[in-house]
Parts: C-alpha cells; structure tokens; sequence
C-alpha cells in the first residue's frame, strides 16, 4: 500500500493553485524577493557595462599612442628633453606620427587682465607642435588649429577644459586671452582628448610664439608618439634612449591607454555598498516569504488535513508547501533578474554604453532567489507536514 | 519502507474468515493522554462488510468522533485492533496509512471543504492525484463521479456558486472517485437544511445500492433511521448495534462495562 510519488507536474500544479488563490499576498512578498535581485543584476550589469562603454571608446581611439614625459632628477629639478628628442623618435622604425608640447614654465592664462592672478583655473600654457590633435586622437570642436603662420603670432586654442573654465564657446573675430602680459587672439577649440587629458586644461600656442613672446627656452616636455600597432612593444623599449641618450633613466614613457584599460577595469568591480544593499533587500524578502508561509500553514490547517484524508503523506504536504515558497521565490528573483536588466539596459543606453548583464547576474539572481525560497519555505513545511491530520480537520 | 510492514501492504484485502469485511474494530480502546486521561473509546468492537450502508450515532462526547478518525486511519488506537480491507493499521508505516487511504477510504464532511478557487471537476480531480493516477485519468474518474452525483452539469462551476447541497455532492464525487472500498461520511448534512440534508442521504443510500460500502456518523436519530444498520454510542462504547444484515445484536451496557 504504498503511496503515490507526485510528478513534478503535479507539485508545480499544487504550487500554483496555493498561490493563485492568494494572489496579491503572493505578489507582495515576492516583491522583496524582487528587489533584491534587481538591485544585484542592476549594481553587477552597470558596472560591467560601463567598463564595456570605457572599453569601446579605448578601442575606438587606439592602444597605439605613447607618451615620452620629461622625468626629474635626484634632486628633484626637471631633467629636459633635448630639443632634438622628437626628430630622434621619428627615426624610429614603426613610429608613425610624433608630436610635442614644451610647458611654458611660469605663465598663466587669464580671460581678462582684469582677473586676480592667482585665479589661474589651473590651466597651463603650452607650445605645441602643428599636428598635436592627430597625435592625441582629438579633433576641433570649433575654429582651426595652429598653422606654420599663426604658430609665430600670439595666436592659442584651448583645450576643451580650458575653454570651458574660461566661459569661450565660440570662436568670433577678436576673442582673445590674457597669456603671460599680453592678449593673445583664440582661433580654435579642441575636443576633449581622452588619452591625453593634459592637453585639455592647456592653453596651446605655437614654439616660435611661446620662444617670441613668453620667453619659451624651446625644450619639449610631452611627445606624443604613435607607432604602428603591431610595433608599439618595440618602440615603447626604445623610445626613453632615443629621446635623451644621454639620460635614458629620466624619461618616463607611458601607454596612456593602458591606464585607461585601468580604470575600466576597476569601474567594472562592482559598488560594494549597493552590494550590499541587495543582500539586505534580499534577506528581508525571505523573511518575508518565510512569514507569508508560516500564515499560510495556519491558515490552511483544514486544507492540510483533507489532503492527508485523501491520502497525501508528510513528505507530499511538506514538499507542496515548500515548492510553493520556492515558486514564489522564484517568479521574485525572474521579475527582479528582469527588472535589474532593464535598469541597466536602459541607463547604458542612455550613456550609449554596451548593454552587458554578466551571466553571474541573472543567473545568481535566480539562483540565490531559489535558495532563499527554499531555506525560507523549510520551516513552515516542516510545520505544515507535521500537523496532526485530526487536528487540523476538526479544530477549526 | 520497512520489511514487515511492506509484506503485510502485499496482502490481498480480504482474506479467509474475514471475507468481506471492510471495517473490522476489535476491542479498541483510545485514551487521549490529557490530564486527567480521557477515554474516548472503551473496548469497541463491530465490523462492517462490503455493500453495508451504517450509521454510528451518538450525542456529542460519545466517541462518534474519535471512532471515525481511527477508523479513517487518520489515528491509531491505544490498545486493539483495527482492520481496513483486511490491513492491521497499527502494522502499516504512516507513509503507507496515506497509501491505503489514497486508494482504499473516501471522506466527506460536514464542511465539504472544497477549494474555492477551483471547479468542482478540479476538486474531485486533485483527490485522485494522491492515488497515482495521471491527470487525464483523474479527470475522467472525477467527470464520472460528479455525472454519478448529478452534477454532469457543472463541472466547470466554482463551489462559491454552487448551493449547499451541490456542495456537499461534490465532497461525495471526491470521496468516490478512487472507488474506495469503504467510504467514511462524517455529518454529511450537518451543514444542510432538511430538504437539501434529505436528498443528499437519497444519494448516499442509491450509491450503496450501486456498491458503495458507507458508514455516516452523526447524532441525528432521522439521519441514522434512514441507514440500514445503526450502530449506538454512549459514552465511548456500543450501546446498541441493529446487526448485519438485519439481525439485532443487542449489547448489553453491562456486560460491556464488565468487559473493559
């Protein structure tokens, strides 16, 4: 007279019957559950997606850009470049642009005289050579660069930090700035320039000006060197020897992409705190779910009963009050999976990142959803099983 | 599963001098360990065969009560023996009690307890699901019992739209959808008015006429005079059995007392 095994459509069957006829009861304290979750794959999705976005744009501008920087010596004064470094690099096999700035030391830039000088935005004054936006994968946000004539008059374009600090988003005849005591006149805007973010709180003015007009001594403290892609190892081990022969060990030669790929990484390590707050949201849920079982167990003694008339034995009542827990957990950790998706589906897009969920998300969402039905559904299960059949048919 | 218990769930129902015999009580006694003890059954004996339709009555406190869950195996008893389709209940493991009421015992109460979110073909479906049946077969059966019933009509009705009586019809068809050997009826028009309570013992007596084997408890002497045989209760023992088939076997209360 052995008793009859439940099907997995049967226990499914039961679960759903359980629930639906407590429907909003059910949807409240899946919500919990719900919460959780989104806040989880949410927290996990945007972090990932926004490494994605920062990805995609170091893609974009190219891992093929080095920077060769002027190093300081023992004694802390800055050791030059030698004039001649970029035309050295430039020989270089592989290198296939090289561009430089020289920090005007001691200069600032004001939008008006009329500006207390100490007030210098810490915006810095720099002499650059004529194609430093191709080098620095930047472009023009407005007007034009400096060229072979207006590198020699008091002429600069600004960085896109620099513009923004000085109020100029325009460029109209006669707009000047105040550069070391005199006006010079601003012809162009750059964009900003990611991989070489120095340059966008520059004042940019031509070497024969900056030597002219701000006493420049003409030494070069950036290059920018762009290698062919499949060389770029090998030039980076040469670059710091060609650039100053005579003191390799002062240069610092940097992949700025690198530490872009960085920074993405780290914005890819998720927030702890918000984290954190899902394991809360979660916990609560499943509280939340164990106390709607335990009153549903209260609440159903005669049904629990009728079933073991019918011949339902402990293991059928606790196995139907547990899948119910889980069910309920479950359609939570589903709508939170979904609704933490969506959130970031929807922010990435606004940020025209990669949309990435990463599948340790969803699926540990679900997971941890199914686990947290289960341990809370345990109990009241257990309590449901044991109820005494008579009890529960004739104490009502 | 245990070895004895298993070999004894083997055997055939009914065997040699017990033939026939759905129910058998024999000398049971429960005693509910309260303080002070309360004896709800002192030493009952009586057996039902296949095809009796028998009433256990009795005023409230009689032992009606407790008779019916350890006849039902939803109980077991402190001392003597009770026998279903042949099986000794105190031998049976309690996975295998749920087994053999799944497919050899029916209940209706006296609150149907039906599901109300469900149609009534669902809530006499959902009763089969424990006997093992398949979903298709359990609907069928359950089609069937409601059609035996007189309710071929509303299998797609939810109980919050069907009266009392139709109520109580649906409780029946759940109870005699396994086809049950015994089925075990609790004040089944306890909850109906007169004209409703009669038609439903109408039904309960054409099932047995049809084969069912049922034993209504309650404390209604009208209900118990329509039942071919009336079993007694005061006070946790038999105060009088009309007898199988007719014959009155009179228990005398003090012989009974003596006994125990």
């Amino acid at each position: 007279m052995s008793p009859a095994r439940l099907g997995i459509a049967d226990v499914a069957r039961l679960a759903l019957a359980g629930l639906g006829t407590r429907k909003l009861r059910a949807v409240l304290s899946a919500l919990g559950i719900a919460i959780g979750v989104a806040a989880i794959v949410a927290v996990l999705g945007l972090s990932q997606s926004s490494a994605a976005g920062l990805n995609a744009e170091i893609a974009a501008l190219g891992t093929n850009l080095l920077t060769v920087q002027n190093g300081q010596s023992f004694t802390g004064g800055t050791v030059e470049l030698p004039r001649s470094a970029p035309g050295m690099i430039a020989r270089v096999a592989g290198v296939t642009d090289v561009q430089d700035t020289g920090q005007v030391n001691g200069v600032s830039a004001y939008k008006s005289p009329d500006i207390n000088p100490i007030e210098t935005n810490a915006l810095s004054v720099d002499a650059t050579s004529l194609h430093l936006p191709r080098a620095a994968s930047t472009s023009l946000a407005l007007g034009r660069f400096l060229n072979a004539a207006t590198a020699r008059e008091p002429v600069a374009v600004l960085g896109a930090a620099t513009a923004q600090r000085m109020g100029i988003d325009r460029i109209w005849p006669g707009e000047r700035i105040w550069v070391g005591g005199r006006w010079f006149y601003v012809v162009g805007i750059l964009k900003p320039a990611i991989l070489a973010p120095e340059i966008d709180s520059s004042v940019l003015i031509g070497y024969p000006a900056a030597e002219q007009y701000l006493n420049f001594d003409g030494h070069p403290s950036t290059i920018y060197v762009k290698a062919a892609t499949a060389r770029v190892r090998a030039v980076d081990g040469l670059l710091a020897a060609q650039a100053n022969p005579e003191n390799p060990s002062y240069v610092t030669v940097s992949q700025p992409s690198a530490a872009l790929t960085a920074q993405a990484a780290a914005k890819g390590a998720f927030s702890t705190l918000f984290l954190g707050l899902g394991a809360v949201a979660l916990l609560v849920g499943a509280i939340g779910v164990a106390n709607i079982m335990v009153i549903s167990v209260l609440e159903r003694r005669s049904e629990i009963g009728l079933r073991r008339a019918l011949g339902a034995t402990k293991g059928h009542i606790r196995v139907q009050f547990l899948s119910e827990a889980v069910f309920l957990a479950a359609i939570g950790g589903i709508v939170g999976v979904a609704a933490g998706a969506a959130a970031t589906a929807i922010y990435a897009r606004h940020k025209a990142w990669a949309i990435v969920i990463p599948p340790e998300a969803w699926a540990g969402g679900i997971c941890a959803a199914l686990v947290i039905g289960a341990l809370a559904g345990l109990l009241p299960a257990i309590r449901a099983a044991r109820l005494s059949p008579t009890e529960a048919l004739w104490s009502i | 599963m245990t070895g004895r218990p298993a070999k004894l769930a083997e055997q055939a129902p009914f065997q040699g001098s017990r033939e026939a015999r759905v129910l058998e009580l024999d000398a049971v006694t429960k005693i509910y360990p309260s303080r002070p003890p309360v004896t709800a059954l002192a030493q009952v004996s009586f057996s039902v065969t296949v095809g009796e339709l028998v009433a256990i009555l009795g005023p409230s406190g009689s032992g009606k009560s407790t008779l019916l869950h350890l006849a039902g195996t939803l109980d077991k008893p402190t001392s003597g023996t009770v026998r279903v389709t042949g099986l000794d209940v105190a031998m049976l493991s309690d996975r295998q009690l749920a087994g053999l009421r799944a497919r050899r015992i029916g209940f209706v109460f006296q609150q149907f307890f039906l599901a109300e979110q469900r149609t009534a073909l669902s809530n006499v479906a959902d009763g089969l699901m424990y006997a093992g049946c398949g979903v298709a077969e359990r609907r069928e059966r359950a089609a069937a019992a409601l059609e035996q019933v007189g309710l071929g009509h509303k299998l797609s009705a939810r109980p919050t739209r069907l009266s009392g009586g139709e109520r109580q019809r649906v409780a029946i068809a759940r109870a005699l959808a396994g086809s049950p050997q015994i089925v075990l009826a609790d004040e089944p028009t306890g909850n109906l008015d007169q004209a409703t309570g009669d038609a439903i013992l109408c039904l309960l007596a054409e099932l047995n006429q049809a084969g069912a084997t049922i034993v209504v408890v309650t404390h209604d002497q009208a209900v118990a005079a329509r039942m071919s045989r009336q079993i007694q209760m005061v006070d946790g023992r038999i105060a009088g059995d009309s007898g199988e088939a007719g014959e009155q076997i009179a228990v005398r209360p003090q012989a009974a007392r003596n006994k125990a």
